[in-house]
């Protein structure tokens, strides 16, 4: 039985109910906003809704469904956008007051391809300021809580992708993840969370963070439910370069498969010092079950893993300050009033619209891109990529894929990490490796702490091997059932 | 090729430089504090230093491990971008053809 938010369906549950003619699609769409209206206020996952587009499309998909035409593979879904991501006709923030008002005069391709397949468009959902972050505590628009329990953070960037599926404001979401912003959040919120392989996802539309780092992808309530939505938004796009013309599979297809025969691959160095015990035991168990079922348990070693962190952050921040120039108040978003030239306004629109993570990461992407500091920096960062993807490369000629924590701890409290920048950027540790090396992977959920917090196992695959990710995130999934 | 600068923090002149070069126009307080929180990653990252990269080819791009290096460039023909009217609408100011802006040259 698929494992399903209660009261709102899964994607195959809802298909099936559209073919019965039960209209369906307006049913589910009131339930998210019935959700939505209830917990909102306290969750904080949602920025904008869009009540009367998606009701028209719900009740389009119904009348369609009582005809008996054929459906597209997501009618009816409702399905929430990050806010980073545009979509014509709503508001566009990327969680900044710097686009406070602005309204895109264009969708993504992304977002497009949810809605010609069906997909009823919710809303636009909260997240760090320009996907910096990984709390959910850095946008302008207040914190998103975790609805798992409400004085924590759901993780980010895309807490509100993660937290409006947990607390099932939607069946499922589109986040985006540039050092863990789709996997954290899924680990700390109990959904699955997918990252997809770079390129494999067309990024035209994505308020760009780190143009060599950014991926779309989908949360949903289970697997099945994630890997249909990945299959909808895959696939090569003339408006971005950057994109693979490698063939999208079913990502459904061998989703049953199970683990037998399957090498996984345990990393030594995921399990060392500042991993929470009972984090360490969940994911530890989790990998037990898959033994138990068939696989084989390897461990490895991907060895520089501990350069991750510092590489992220050299990379992530100076491609991040080079895509946040375009953001000076000239041709849209906040202009300070009153300037006296054109440098003074940049400046106070600037200084105005960002808010301090935002400015600590463009700071220092600048700085290691200046003069005298690029070689030191910059292209030495670029030299341990490459270090860190070999690790990777050589790791795949003996595994199928690596399990795992998802992130060191179960989700902290709203403000204790809010004061020390360094220590928020250390809960990357776990997911900023595969972001580097462009590999694909998910979170999916293993189990609860003893205080009901949930914890994620992260599963890595190879480039374009997302099909033996959902199969084995499957499996975990069934073992915890 | 110079070294990662160990234990060289950044002063507080680098900072005001590297806020004018990122058009950033910080408050007192915020380049002490913005100063602080650089110099901690700063220290971080220094610890790159302890990996001998001298033969190691910098990796800027992760397309060139896909094997997805752009061999499809879309032919150099002209298509319809979006109509001015939309562009404008997002404006702060605007003459409804141009982007209107205090004047750049200083006197």
């Amino acid at each position: 039985m698929t494992k399903t938010n209660s009261a709102l369906p899964s994607i195959a549950e809802l298909h099936a109910a559209l073919a019965a003619r039960k209209a369906a699609a307006t049913a589910a769409t009131q339930v998210c906003y019935e959700r939505i209206d209830a917990g909102n206020p306290t969750i904080n996952a949602y920025l904008a809704l869009d009540r009367e587009g998606a009701l028209k499309k719900a009740s389009e998909i119904d009348a369609s469904a009582a005809k008996g035409e054929p459906l597209p593979a997501l009618a009816g879904v409702p399905i929430g956008i990050k806010d980073v991501l545009t979509q014509r006709g709503l508001p566009a923030t990327a969680g900044s007051k710097i686009l406070e008002g602005y309204r895109p005069p264009y969708t993504a391709t992304a977002v497009q391809r949810l809605a010609d397949a069906g997909a009823v468009l919710l809303g636009k959902l909260n997240c760090d300021e320009f996907a910096m972050g990984s709390s959910n505590e850095n946008s302008a628009y207040g914190p998103v809580r975790n609805p798992r329990a409400t004085d924590r953070v759901p993780g980010g960037s895309s807490g509100g992708s993660a937290a409006a599926v947990a607390a099932r404001m939607a069946v499922a979401t589109l986040g985006t993840d540039t050092g863990g912003s789709i996997r954290q959040p899924a680990s700390f919120c109990g959904v699955v969370g997918v990252l997809p392989t770079y390129g494999r996802v067309s990024r035209y539309g994505l308020i760009a963070f780190a143009s060599s780092l950014d991926r779309i992808g989908p949360f949903a309530a289970n697997v099945r439910d994630a890997a249909t939505v990945l299959g909808v938004i895959a696939g090569q796009d003339t408006m971005d370069a950057t994109s693979s013309a490698e063939p999208v599979p079913d990502y459904t297809a061998d989703l049953e498969a199970g683990v037998r025969g399957l090498r996984l691959g345990v990393p030594a160095e995921y399990f060392a010092e500042g991993l929470d015990p009972e984090v360490r035991q969940a994911v530890e168990a989790a990998i037990e079950q898959l033994r138990a079922a068939g696989a084989e348990i390897k461990p490895i070693s991907l060895s520089h893993t501990r350069y991750a962190v510092p590489t992220y952050y050299v990379i992530a921040t100076a491609e991040a300050s080079a895509n946040l120039a375009r953001f000076d108040g000239v041709r849209y978003g906040y202009r300070a009033p009153d300037s006296n030239t054109l440098s003074a306004m940049y400046r106070r629109s600037r200084e105005g619209g960002f808010g301090p993570e935002v400015k600590r990461r463009i700071l220092l992407g600048t700085y290691v891109l200046s003069a005298g500091y690029y070689d030191a920096y910059y292209k030495k960062a670029q030299q341990v990529r490459r270090l860190l993807t070999n690790d990777f490369l050589s790791a795949f000629q003996q595994v199928d894929a690596i399990l795992t924590p998802t992130a060191p701890t179960p989700a902290f409290k709203l403000g204790e990490k809010a004061d020390d920048p360094m220590a928020m950027y250390l809960a990357d540790i776990y997911t900023v490796t595969a972001s580097l090396a462009g590999i694909c992977g998910l979170s999916v959920p293993c189990g609860d702490s003893r205080e009901g917090l949930p914890i994620g196992l992260q599963i890595l695959g190879k480039h374009f091997d997302e099909s033996t990710v959902f199969r084995v995130g499957q499996a975990v999934e069934e073992l915890q059932s | 090729m110079s070294d990662l600068k160990q234990s060289q923090p950044a002063a507080a002149e680098d900072v005001r430089r590297v806020a004018e070069l990122a058009h950033l126009e910080l408050t007192p307080e915020e380049e002490v504090r913005m100063g602080r929180d650089l110099n901690a990653v700063l220290g971080y990252i220094a610890q790159l230093n302890e990996l001998d990269t001298s033969s190691v080819e910098p990796m800027a791009q992760v397309a060139e491990v896909l094997g997805n290096v752009s061999s499809s460039l879309r032919a150099d023909v002209p298509r319809p971008s979006l109509p001015r009217e939309a562009v404008m609408n997002s404006a702060p100011e605007t003459d409804g053809t141009f982007f209107k802006v205090p004047k750049v040259i200083e006197r």
